[in-house]
């Protein structure tokens, strides 16, 4: 009795082994490295994708933007991943054509902490860019005054609060802040991170949310998803044609619609301050980074087959994670791209 | 004959592989230094001095300068240390000397399970219930009644220099607690009955016989918790503002070395960016270095002065 137990035991196990042996040898790894703020909906499309192609698993690290450029340009992974587009310096260092594929599209929400006003604020782009640089230092300034009819605002000091680690959000939001403001483009410029000039800075979405949530009279900006998963309140604000949008994953959206007609081939570009009616205006690509020559035909095929399926299937995943999918018209632009990889 | 030599094999095996394990400390150290100095070649070919002495950061521009970062460490660590060194040097002095027995274990029991909490639980702490009580209570209650002296000018913010130097200290404590502890119980006993004997009450015979002995292990200790001030990272990053500036308030927003690393390096795109931070890296090596040295002098010159007792 004991021996036949301990027989199937050992072919059961024997078996397992063997068979964990066979799904290794036939399994394809491909690594990726890079931004955090896509890592969410990332993760999801590779344990979808891995219910539907079993030869193939992704694995992906979240290490930021900078690490992702840095760790495909070495060539350590199989594809990187940015919030921030690549110079041309920096396609000149990697060894091959680097390809941007844009994947999903994120919105920057600015936030605040008003006594009194829990929602409704409008704002202009131009006197988010004046807070941000000190130049409107109080509450009732007549500048916020004149587009809140209506709500009362207090005299104090704004409070202004931003992101201290380097991130991609802060990329997006100073890539605004320099595209609406003269003075902010040549004083400041835009990156993950940089110069200051007024306010404090939290560590993270949540270093910044927190920061907000306990002084009273302060502003900030976080992502859109980590808005709207802590019901934070969010400004509208005024777009380039001139209206006042809150931000929704429809008007983030949007923004990408209204660049189709300048979009490059390389897609790098930034979408902030887009042409369109309902357009939000702080609003970014994120990209995945592959190189047009896959070293290795195998994991490059499985590569095309995933982008293939996440351009069409995995959009369908991205509002309910609160990110903005393509709009058709860059579908199809994206489509042609992913064709040219060889 | 031959277990003879057995045994001096043996006592050469184990002496070489007990030599290559401290040499290899040395050489990892060696080859962290020339990394470092390597790594940041580019910052220090661009920057020279102005490094240290100058304080515009700007990422964008390609413009770094370390001084705000530097002067917020020490600024934050000194001052956690100041405040954390007798409150440390008190509670151990009560644990061993004064305390009933039990008390005391209760107490050391305590204090050690408060060092093995993780730094990040101590951020988090702080910056849930510690910033918006010193927001909301203590930073007004400064400015109102001290607001004339500039250390305590400005606006209540709650992150600042003041909630770093705090954290720092309630984390340093522990520390220096149980290793003064430890110092402190290794104090002959003869040595304290001796005092007793000739007259001296409790408080004198802690000073005569208990503080001179246990002065090279205290200094130690006080040490290896500036050591942990000076390179704790987390906490300091999600209480202190991370704001580059130099105020001489301490309710002002400030920022620190580690934490300028841990905020920037992921995302440091450009050579001279992740250089500069790699010199950042460099310069808190150096300032610990000095640091140390300069405590090894301090305890060498008393030693000297006052002779015997101390180690």
């Amino acid at each position: 009795m004991f021996s036949l137990v301990r027989k199937s035991l050992l072919a059961l196990l024997v078996a397992s082994a063997l068979g964990a042996a066979g799904q290794a040898s036939a399994e394809t790894l491909i690594n990726g490295a890079g931004a955090t703020f896509p890592y969410p909906i990332y993760s999801k499309w590779f344990s979808e994708y891995a219910k539907i192609d079993r030869s193939v698993k992704f694995n992906y690290q979240s290490i930021g933007s900078g690490g992702g450029i840095k760790q495909i340009t070495a060539g350590t992974v199989d594809f990187g991943a940015s919030d921030k587009f690549l110079t041309d310096a920096e396609l000149k260092a990697a060894p091959g054509k680097l390809l941007h594929i844009p994947t999903v599209m994120g919105a920057v929400v600015v936030t605040y902490n008003l006594p009194g006003v829990s929602g409704g604020l409008k704002l202009k782009s131009a006197d988010v860019a004046d807070i941000y640089l000190g130049k409107i230092t109080k509450w009732n300034d007549p500048r916020i005054a004149d587009d809140n009819p209506g709500v009362k605002l207090p005299n104090e000091a704004i409070v202004v609060v931003h992101r201290s680690d380097g991130s991609g959000t802060t990329s997006i939001f100073t890539d605004y802040l320099s595209s609406v403001s003269p003075e902010w483009s040549s004083k400041v410029g835009s990156g993950a991170s940089v110069k200051w000039p007024a306010g404090l800075g939290g560590k993270g979405n949540e270093g910044v949310a927190g920061q907000v949530k306990n002084t009273k009279n302060t502003i900030g900006y976080v992502e859109l998803a980590y808005a709207f998963e802590n019901k934070l309140p969010y400004a509208s604000l005024m777009n380039k044609s001139g209206k006042f949008v809150e931000p929704t994953i429809k008007s983030t959206s949007a923004a990408a619609a209204g660049a189709v007609k300048h979009m490059p081939a390389d897609y790098r570009i930034s979408l902030v301050n887009q042409p369109g009616a309902d357009a939000y205006p702080i609003v970014g690509f994120t990209w995945l980074l592959v190189y047009e020559h896959q070293k290795d035909a195998l994991k490059g095929k499985k590569l095309v087959e995933f982008l293939k399926w996440e351009l069409h299937n995995g959009q369908k995943m991205a509002p309910a994670m609160l990110y903005a999918p393509l709009p058709a018209n860059v579908v199809k632009m994206v489509d042609k791209t992913i064709a040219t990889i060889k | 004959m031959v277990n003879s030599d057995k045994h001096r094999n043996g006592d050469a095996l184990f002496k070489g592989i007990a030599q290559f394990f401290a040499l290899s400390i040395i050489a990892i150290l060696l080859l962290m230094t020339y990394r470092m100095v390597a790594e940041s070649m580019p910052s220090i070919r661009a920057f020279g001095v102005s490094f240290i002495s100058g304080s515009n950061w700007d990422a964008v521009q390609g413009q770094f300068a370390a001084l705000p970062y530097l002067y917020g460490s020490v600024v934050s660590s000194l001052l956690a240390l100041l405040l954390a060194a007798p409150l440390s040097l008190g509670c151990a002095l009560f644990i061993t000397e004064l305390a009933p027995k039990r008390l005391g274990v209760a107490i050391a029991t305590l204090v050690e399970l408060l060092a093995a909490i993780p730094s990040v639980i101590y951020g988090l702490w702080g910056i849930m219930v510690m910033v918006p009580w010193l927001q909301s209570t203590v930073q007004p209650f400064l400015i109102e009644h001290f607001g004339f002296i500039p250390l305590f000018s400005g606006a209540p913010y709650g992150v600042s220099m003041l909630a770093a130097v705090f954290i720092l200290m309630i984390m340093i404590i522990p520390i220096i607690t149980s290793i003064t502890k430890e110092v402190l119980l290794a104090v002959p006993q003869s040595q304290k009955e001796a005092a007793l004997a000739l007259g001296a009450t409790r408080w004198e015979m802690i000073r005569i016989a208990v503080l001179p002995y246990g002065r090279s292990g205290m200094l130690g200790a006080v040490i290896l918790g500036l050591g942990r001030a000076i390179g704790e990272t987390m906490a300091v990053t999600m209480v202190i503002g991370n704001t580059p500036q130099i105020s001489l308030s301490l309710l002002a927003p400030a920022y620190t070395m580690p934490s300028v690393i841990a905020n920037e390096f992921a995302e440091a795109s450009s050579k001279l960016h992740s250089a500069a931070l790699m010199e950042i890296g460099l310069i808190l090596l150096v300032v610990t270095l000095i640091v140390n040295s300069l405590a090894r002098l301090l305890l060498w010159s008393v030693s000297r002065k006052l002779g015997g007792g101390a180690k």
